[in-house]
């Protein structure tokens, strides 16, 4: 069984096409024609609010979750047709602890070499050079329910990547962390990039799409809505500055005599006492807002300016937030 | 030579190969497992037995409690009975607690079989690594098991053993497979919460009715007109040919014959671990 290699351009890990998962009894497709590719050597994203299909579509990538129609490639090898191949050269992190609690850190990750086929002498040589390398050597003999929730994080990479796999799948990978393991987590991944991994993980952070991701497809309904660098995807928006305003009342008014008085502006929204205005180009723009706000008698409680995020960008393609539904 | 960086790796061992691999880590996993647990393994492998043994073997003859002996049965026929029937039942309980229970417990909160199903293997073996594993550990309770029962009772009290090599050899390799196929089934059929319901409803009819206290031919005289309507009902449980095949490799007393416990056996045991295999696979995959 040879991988049908010279179906796939050399340079993309992952590939689908027209994927889709159709689960029975239920409305509509956590998958519906996902068409994309991971190439070598970059961290992507999925980004996505919570039953936007990001799950389904690792878990097909990850041999987990069989498609209803289409194909995925991971490595050019058909995942549905090769899901043992496929996971000799898979990685996976997944959302919740799977570590084995029968054995402790060390063995953790010693058995896991040999469930791939690494000699014993070899998996030892390994298991202590990556607890070493990710400073779990302390607790190598510890049971792992002595490991916090981010160091037992780490251990959970250091086993996904103990095989070295030609990819690594993170699901919701700092999900339920504290901020300081999630920096320390994005460090990590960035450390095992710049060595070459190829990396993919769902998220629904924005900041963690945007910090750590070559590039992101936004997801939503079971499609990729849009598929670029972050600072690409930011650009789509078209404003450069967002001012959010908010007013004791008359917020109506003051959108409608800011979008007369601000050529500027892009788009206006106006929600309960608060008005988000998106702008391109526009300068000195807060004491403009402040001088049309008083020539109307409008009292603006709070104004914060703010630069595009692909939290705005979700908002435009989606018209609502990452954090609903 | 074109240079490929250890990251551009593609699949290196055929699927055969990473199979047996793997197939091997997954038991010596498991087994490592018992090793580091050794003393609870025995402690609890011996505390059914053990009482067993005590309250039927010690404590009733001492008292003067009659067992079934309405046809003038002795203390020690009922102990020729019972032996082999205790070898038999823990065999059943090593592969509901060292499957059902664990898988339970992985499927469950620790999610642990998320990882496991990551091996790079089909998925059905996992669970026949979990088959393999079970079985391994029901042998080691048959011999762990087998002395104590032989030598816990009152003065007087004796089972006539006799060993019968080639059926020990056979048919309780075969028994230990068997039963570790039947946790396999419980342990994919039943939800972690529900598994007391496993409990109740199937582990102890399957106990109480599984041939331990008595043998299978004895229960001849339970019926209605003609018609023998115990003996009949409990041929669908599995522990009947165990108890009954531990009977013939451990003693001379009656007991079903072999020719129909040996296919009998291997068709439970091969049913229960392609119905298991089957729910494995369903609960692994969506």
């Amino acid at each position: 069984m040879t991988p049908d290699a010279t179906t796939v351009a050399v340079d993309d890990i992952i590939r689908t096409v027209d994927l889709a998962k159709q689960y029975p009894g239920m409305d509509g497709r956590a998958l519906d024609g996902l068409n994309l590719s991971v190439h070598r050597g970059e961290i992507f994203g999925l980004l996505g609010p919570n039953g936007a299909g990001k799950t389904t579509f690792a878990g097909v990538l990850t041999t987990r979750v069989v498609p209803t129609s289409g194909h995925a490639y991971v490595a050019g090898i058909d995942v549905a047709k090769h899901p043992a191949l496929v996971k000799q050269i898979s990685g996976i992190v997944s959302q919740q602890n799977t570590l084995d609690r029968q054995l402790t850190v060390w063995e953790n990750l010693y058995f896991h070499g040999r469930l791939f086929g690494i000699a014993a002498r070899e998996s030892r040589r390994r298991a202590d050079e990556l607890l070493e390398q990710f400073t779990l050597t302390k607790w190598a003999r510890q049971s792992v329910y002595a490991l916090s929730g981010g160091m037992a994080q780490r251990l959970m990479v250091a086993r996904a990547i103990f095989h070295n796999p030609a990819v690594l799948f993170l699901d919701e990978p700092t999900a339920g962390l504290d901020p300081q393991s999630r920096l320390a987590l994005w460090d990590l991944l960035g450390q095992l990039n710049l060595a070459g991994q190829t990396v993919m993980l769902t998220t629904h952070y924005m900041e963690e799409a945007d910090q750590l991701c070559d590039r992101v497809a936004i997801m939503d309904r079971g499609q990729v809505l849009a598929l670029d660098t972050p600072e690409n995807l930011k650009r789509l928006v078209g404003a450069d500055t967002l001012v959010s305003i908010k007013v004791a009342s008359g917020a109506d008014r003051l959108a409608a005599t800011l979008t007369e008085g601000l050529p500027e502006i892009l788009t206006s929204r106006v929600t309960g006492g608060s008005l988000s205005i998106e702008t391109r180009g526009a300068d000195r723009l807060v004491p403009r807002i402040v001088a049309l706000a008083e020539s109307i008698d409008v009292d603006i409680l709070d104004l914060a300016v703010a630069e595009p995020s692909l939290e705005t960008v979700f908002i435009n393609l989606t018209g609502k937030e990452l954090r609903e539904s | 030579m074109t240079v490929t960086s250890e990251f551009s790796k593609i699949p290196t061992r055929s699927v055969v190969a990473a199979s047996r691999s793997a197939l091997g880590a997954l038991i010596a996993r498991d087994l490592v497992v018992v090793r580091k647990s050794m003393g609870e393994f025995v402690l609890r492998t011996l505390v059914q037995p053990f009482l067993l043994c005590f309250v039927f073997l010690f404590v009733f003859p001492k008292i003067g409690q009659a067992i079934g002996n309405t046809g003038g049965q002795r203390a020690g026929d009922f102990a020729t009975v019972l032996v082999p029937g205790v070898v038999g039942i823990s065999v059943m309980f090593q592969g509901v607690q060292s499957i059902a229970l664990t898988m339970a417990q992985e499927f469950g909160y620790t999610r642990e079989i998320e990882d496991r199903v990551q091996a790079p293997c089909p998925i059905w073996l996992v669970a026949m690594a979990k088959v393999l594993s079970g079985a391994t550990q029901g042998l080691l309770a048959a011999l762990i098991v087998f002395p104590i029962a032989s030598i816990v009772h009152a003065e007087g009290v004796h089972a006539d053993i006799s060993l019968h090599w080639a059926v020990i050899l056979t048919l309780v390799p075969i028994a230990c497979v068997a039963m570790a196929g039947l946790g396999l089934v419980l342990g994919t059929s039943f939800e972690p919460r529900n598994i007391g319901l496993m409990f109740g409803f199937v582990i102890l009819p399957i106990t109480f009715l599984g041939g331990t206290y008595y043998p299978w031919t004895a229960l001849a005289p339970v019926k209605v007109g003609g018609f023998h309507w115990l003996q009949t009902l409990v041929l669908i449980n599995p522990l009947v040919y165990v108890n009954e095949g531990m009977r013939a490799a451990f003693t001379d007393a009656p007991h079903m014959h072999l020719y129909v416990i040996y296919p009998v056996m291997i068709g439970f045991g091969s049913f229960f671990i392609a119905l298991g295999l089957r729910n494995f696979r369903r609960r692994v995959l969506s």
